[in-house]
């Protein structure tokens, strides 16, 4: 019996902050980013993240939301209700029932980069499954400009999934694998996907290797949010979040294209980049409790 | 505390929001500056192709956007102004007052 091999599949994942006790916090919110591909829910015991869980996205936005918190809050004794308010954001955000409010996850990503990285992050670029954002934002997380591509899957997780598939490598492996090439081959022309998967299978045939095919994927992705960057005016502080950010041969590419290094994530920092705009949102959702009691 | 004595100083939210896409022929992004925005609405009934609503951002502020439903498709329903369509005067940028609507093509 063979067994078949999803080489897209990523591992879903969490995980529990073991200096955080949150029995001790006063508040307790959560931010649900409801991703095109996957969903992450970072939960926030006053000002420290506390746990978040990584899911897969299924076919509707309440249950891929109900998992991404359910994984979080998953051995850490907490229940939904000692979750005093949850933010939505992502893709699929006004379809979460037990969100207080919907934020855009450009306003989510500024934040949360803002939390990981700390003050100094100007640009912010979010690669995600389906889109790429490129955002500009101020010393408090504040979005000073935005831009979104009007693209299809071009320069997003969904099109990397693509060739992970076609070149039967696993997604985790294809940065590191585009990297062991001898010479830089020319970036794929292609801006649609099924296009790119196309002239990659017709490369294939020309006799490039794996890598190859690879390395003008992942250099073709990389040229082409540099436009995005440029137009929001490019400051040199800046950060990758997003699934494609933990590609290597994507953002080593882009390193070298913008002659410059992304901020480094900081020493103590365990926290995945994915979870920027989850993390965000409960930061906002921290915000939005205190405001509303104040209130009263 | 602090933070919470810097958004006393922030009067209003300001942000440029670009849609729109790239491609081999050019730039093609509709910018809307939140600050200069004043949420009239005057963009809404100018476009022919009803791309703008106006919305509470996410810092609570009004101001005018591009429907989430039209986002990711500017490239063809802004085509009818296009620069090759002829269309001079673009309809949004004409009816928007304070110019907060601005156009890369």
């Amino acid at each position: 019996m063979t067994t078949q091999v999803e080489y897209w599949r990523w591992t879903e994942s969490r995980y529990t902050n073991p200096e955080v006790d949150w029995r001790k916090a006063s508040t307790i919110t959560a931010g649900i980013d409801v991703g095109s591909v996957s969903s992450k829910a970072a939960v926030l015991a006053d000002n420290e993240i506390l746990a978040y869980g990584l899911m897969r996205t299924g076919s509707n936005s309440p249950d891929s939301a109900l998992n991404a918190i359910n994984r979080a809050i998953e051995g850490t004794g907490l229940t939904m209700k000692d979750i005093k308010f949850i933010v939505g954001t992502g893709y699929g955000r006004i379809n979460i029932p037990f969100a207080g409010k919907a934020i855009t996850e450009i306003a989510c990503h500024a934040r949360g980069a803002n939390y990981i990285w700390g003050p100094v992050v100007r640009t912010i670029l979010d690669m995600g499954g389906q889109d790429c954002k490129a955002i500009h934002c101020d010393e408090k997380g504040k979005v000073t400009a935005f831009l979104m591509n009007d693209k299809c899957a071009a320069g997003t997780g969904r099109g990397m999934e693509v060739f992970a598939d076609l070149l039967q490598v696993p997604i985790t492996q294809v940065g590191e694998m585009s990297l062991q090439v001898d010479k830089e081959p020319p970036p794929v022309s292609s801006t649609c996907v099924v296009f790119a998967k196309s002239e990659g299978i017709g490369l294939l045939r020309q006799g490039w290797s794996k890598n190859m095919v690879l390395a003008a994927y992942c250099s073709a992705m990389a040229h082409r949010v540099v436009t995005l960057l440029e137009r929001i005016g490019m400051e040199k502080e800046f950060v990758l979040t997003g699934g494609i950010s933990k590609n290597i041969g994507v953002v080593s590419r882009l390193e070298k294209e913008l002659g410059i290094q992304a901020v480094p994530l900081p020493k103590d920092q365990k926290f995945d980049p994915q979870l920027a705009g989850a993390i965000g949102g409960a930061l906002f959702a921290r915000d939005l409790l205190a405001k509303s009691r104040k209130a009263f | 505390m602090l933070s919470g004595l810097g958004r006393f100083f922030v009067l209003s939210t300001s942000y440029i929001a670009n849609y729109g896409y790239a491609d081999g022929s050019g730039e093609y992004y509709v910018s809307i500056d939140s600050e200069k925005c004043n949420a009239c609405g005057e963009c809404i009934p100018a476009c022919p192709m009803h791309i703008f609503q106006v919305e509470e951002d996410d810092y609570g502020d009004m101001a005018a956007v591009v429907k989430e439903s039209h986002r990711k498709s500017l490239k063809y329903v802004c085509s009818p102004c296009k620069p090759t369509s002829g269309v001079r005067n673009l309809p949004c940028q004409k009816a928007c007052k304070p110019g907060a609507i601005v156009h890369s093509w």
